[in-house]
């Protein structure tokens, strides 16, 4: 029991570790390679679901780095924490798990993907670097580490983006998310120094401890909440997400579907637990919610139009981080008012969060089949495709699951995140729900559309030697169904034990703060 | 690019030595001073950078391989998550060289003192880790970078060549 | 008054780098504007930690030091410089790899992304 202490750290040590061990591993060549890779990525799972395990029994863990014990944040004489810690409550671990399962299932589907290829030891090197980051960015206690954590995610997807760089297309798209997040980036660290100059601190816990609304902190919140909708790939600067989630590789789409959650979390991270309480107006609330509805509405109507089948899911994956945006900005907006909040308030947060995990299963298992029918026929264009589903029976199957859970078809699990978030917002003002509602009717025509061109129709002569995806690539695309099946089947059962504790955590800002600050000083 | 006149190649190979010695101070002086792993590495790197100007491409690219800068790199890195690790009996990162003696474990003397060199624990060992993984590191970015421009100059409107096998 | 003069040139660089990030369509242009940010956020944090008359936050052969600027924004600003050059170069590589694949540095032809 006593190691489980140090699960926060090593939950960032192991993925780091593969990352910087990759280049060895693969002088042993090609199969030492994949074992290294499967190895670190279920290793990280299990030490993230350890996490969430001992977190949901025991309450918020932190863990200081380099400290003579592990959860010493005061040194004595100092009324301030100035080490460099992590903090886990139990909305980070849930992030932290929903972000290594989706990690998981790219490392498997990369296996034989990109077996074709050279320059995979680099390849398997900077996928554990952003999964390092991904997940300090979830854990991290420390304001400062955060915008660190965000460029190590950075700095890796632009490479990750750009591995196929013969293809003008990939180069240009990582370019794009470069200069978009390199902003953003910048935009963390301005806000960090704003909050530093106030409050000589840079821990959260200890700043949210300290913090009253004056022109600094708006300054600071304006550009935290820009920047972070930013990386998350929201409407008005929502136009790096198609490109880079086409042009990167299939497995690493997967992946940066978690890592844009980890943006997320920063958001309401910072909206809840920094300014919490001390937001004051309904401004921010609102212009989430307005973020998150137009998201929805043009995501969607920019993906009914698409030809190529990953730019469509890119698009739709703009309309579900709206869904999300929306949800908790109800939440947010029903924060200071204790009826609200019992209202529709929380549902709305529980709803959100619920998204969050069906969001990151669904998408990531509709990039990984887009990228299945990718390496079996050749191709990026629907209108060329047709009549795979005679070759392809299993991709097909998890295909059609995926489909139906982000259409919210009843049984699944979609439809109970969206029914919570309906539900919700119908509370706030009906309008938020009809377009909800409309966004919903559009996902799904839009993937009968793909489902009909892509799998069904008669079998073409170019597909007739076309063949399902190899061994390792299914196992990656059951282990995100297996989770989507799970989930449909107990949704009762996930939203009371993994749900409603995040969100919880979330709303919690007291227990947050104690737990770093104690409850003295 | 081409190489340069003899009397700067000369002074060149002199002042080389002394870059790599100055970086290698940075990089060891670390804890005392405002130096470390980061800026003395990028200092040894400078170093490539200086013999690529006054030796030219060619001459440079037949002395300095990827292959042992990719080491380097790797060593370092490795180097610095080993001695993280091995402090996780206390807690991951934890000092568990400093005051105890040996090589780097000597007492620190409390106020201004003129600095003792072993008295840093694993900060010097991750100071040199740093080095050996910035020197490789920025050292293969200039010969990839330099690799690049000759692309341009050789071969006209070749298509970049990808990962395909 | 002199001593708010440091947070108005964080203030211009900030603005010129947008402007050249923003508005300006040569590739090099606008990663000259992304390092011209870097260092106007870097700027911020240094002048911040700054107190007036103060020595270097070093104890190495100090001597008799009354005040010292904070140590932690330079020790952030260090940390930021390291990641700032790693973006920088990899910002250089791809408008290297860019020049090569479209023939152009102007970001108005290199739009084979779109709608």
């Amino acid at each position: 029991m006593n190691w489980q202490i140090h699960l926060p750290a090593l939950a960032l040590a192991i993925p780091l570790l593969g990352a910087f061990a990759s280049p060895v591993a693969g002088l042993g060549g090609r199969s030492i390679r994949n074992a290294w890779m499967v190895f670190i990525s279920i290793a990280t799972t299990a030490i993230c679901l350890l996490l969430l395990n001992r977190v949901l029994a025991e309450g918020v863990m932190v863990y200081v780095m380099g400290a003579e014990n592990w959860n010493l944040t005061l040194p004595s004489g100092l009324s301030w924490p100035i080490r460099i810690i992590l903090q886990v409550d139990a909305f980070s671990a849930f992030m932290a798990v929903v972000g290594s399962v989706a990690a998981l299932a790219g490392a498997f589907f990369s296996l034989q993907f990109m077996d074709k290829f050279t320059g995979l030891e680099k390849f398997s090197a900077l996928y554990f670097l952003l999964v390092t980051g991904m997940l300090g960015m979830q854990l991290t206690g420390d304001l400062f580490n955060f915008f660190v954590f965000l460029e190590i995610a950075s700095v890796a997807s632009f490479g990750l983006i750009a591995f196929w760089r013969d293809r003008p297309e990939a180069v240009e798209a990582s370019f794009k998310y470069m200069v978009i997040s390199t902003l953003s980036a910048m935009f963390v660290l301005i806000a960090v120094g704003f909050l530093y100059g106030r409050y000589n601190a840079v821990n959260i816990a200890a700043v949210a401890r300290m913090m009253h609304m004056g022109y600094a902190e708006k300054i600071a919140l304006v550009f935290l909440v820009v920047s972070l909708t930013m990386k998350c790939g929201t409407v008005p600067m929502h136009m790096w997400t198609p490109d880079a989630y086409a042009e990167a590789p299939a497995g690493v789409t997967c992946l940066l579907v978690g890592v844009s959650q980890a943006s997320l979390y920063g958001l309401f991270r910072v909206c809840f637990s920094l300014y919490g309480v001390s937001l004051g107006s309904t401004v921010v609330p609102w212009t989430i919610i307005v973020m998150g509805v137009l998201s929805m509405f043009i995501g969607v109507t920019m993906a009914v139009i698409q030809k190529e089948v990953k730019r469509l899911m890119a698009y739709h994956s703009v309309s579900q981080i709206g869904y999300i945006l929306m949800a908790l900005g109800v939440g947010l907006l029903a924060i200071r008012d204790p009826q609200a909040m019992a209202e529709y308030g929380f549902t709305a947060m529980k709803g959100g969060i619920f998204h969050i995990l069906n969001y990151t299963m669904y998408k990531g298992l509709l990039f990984l089949t887009a990228g299945a029918l990718f390496y079996s026929s050749g191709s990026r264009n629907l209108n060329e495709m047709g009549g795979l589903a005679r070759v392809m029976p299993h991709t097909t199957f998890m295909f059609v699951i995926a489909a139906a859970a982000i259409a919210g078809i009843p049984p699944f699990n979609g439809f109970v995140s969206k029914l919570l978030i309906y539900q919700s917002t119908f509370a706030v003002y009906p309008l938020l729900a009809v377009v909800a509602l409309v966004t919903s009717v559009l996902t799904l025509a839009s993937f009968v559309k793909v489902f009909q061109t892509a799998f069904l129709g008669p079998a073409r002569k170019k597909f007739e030697h076309a063949t399902e995806a190899p061994g390792s690539m299914l196992i990656g695309m059951s282990i995100l169904t297996i989770v989507i099946v799970a989930i449909t089947l107990f949704p009762t059962w996930t939203l009371s034990h993994l749900v409603e504790p995040a969100a919880k955590a979330l709303v919690d800002q007291a227990g947050y703060i104690s737990a770093v600050m104690g409850g003295g000083l | 690019m081409n190489p340069l006149s003899v009397v700067v190649r000369t002074i060149c190979d002199v002042f080389a030595w002394f870059m790599g010695i100055f970086g290698v101070y940075i990089i060891i002086h670390g804890h005392l001073t405002p130096g470390g792993g980061f800026q003395g590495g990028a200092v040894v790197a400078t170093m490539i950078a200086f013999l690529l100007v006054s030796h030219g491409g060619k001459k440079l690219l037949a002395f300095a391989r990827p292959g042992f800068y990719s080491a380097l790199e790797t060593t370092g890195l490795l180097l610095f998550i080993c001695a993280g690790f091995f402090g996780i009996t206390t807690t991951l990162f934890y000092n568990f060289l400093a005051g105890q003696g040996g090589l780097f474990g000597s007492a620190v003397p409390i106020g201004p003192n003129s600095g003792i060199i072993n008295s840093a624990g694993t900060i010097s060992l991750m100071n040199m880790a740093v080095g050996l993984e910035v020197i490789g590191g920025l050292s293969l970015i200039i010969i990839y970078m330099f690799k690049g421009i000759r692309l341009f100059e050789n071969a006209e409107g070749s298509g970049e060549t990808g990962h395909d096998r | 008054m002199t001593g708010n003069a440091p947070f108005l040139v964080v203030g211009i660089i900030f603005f010129l780098g947008l402007y050249a990030i923003l508005f300006e369509r040569n590739l090099i242009k606008i990663a000259i504007g992304i390092s011209l940010l870097e260092a106007s956020a870097n700027l911020l944090l240094i002048v911040l930690g700054y107190r007036s008359g103060g020595s270097i936050p070093v104890f190495t052969l100090a001597g008799e030091v009354k005040t010292m600027v904070l140590p932690t924004p330079q020790a952030l600003t260090l940390t930021a410089i390291v990641i700032g050059l790693a973006t920088s170069a990899l910002l250089l590589s791809l408008i290297m790899l860019l020049y090569r694949h479209y023939g152009t540095l102007d970001v108005r032809e290199i739009r084979r992304l779109r709608g």
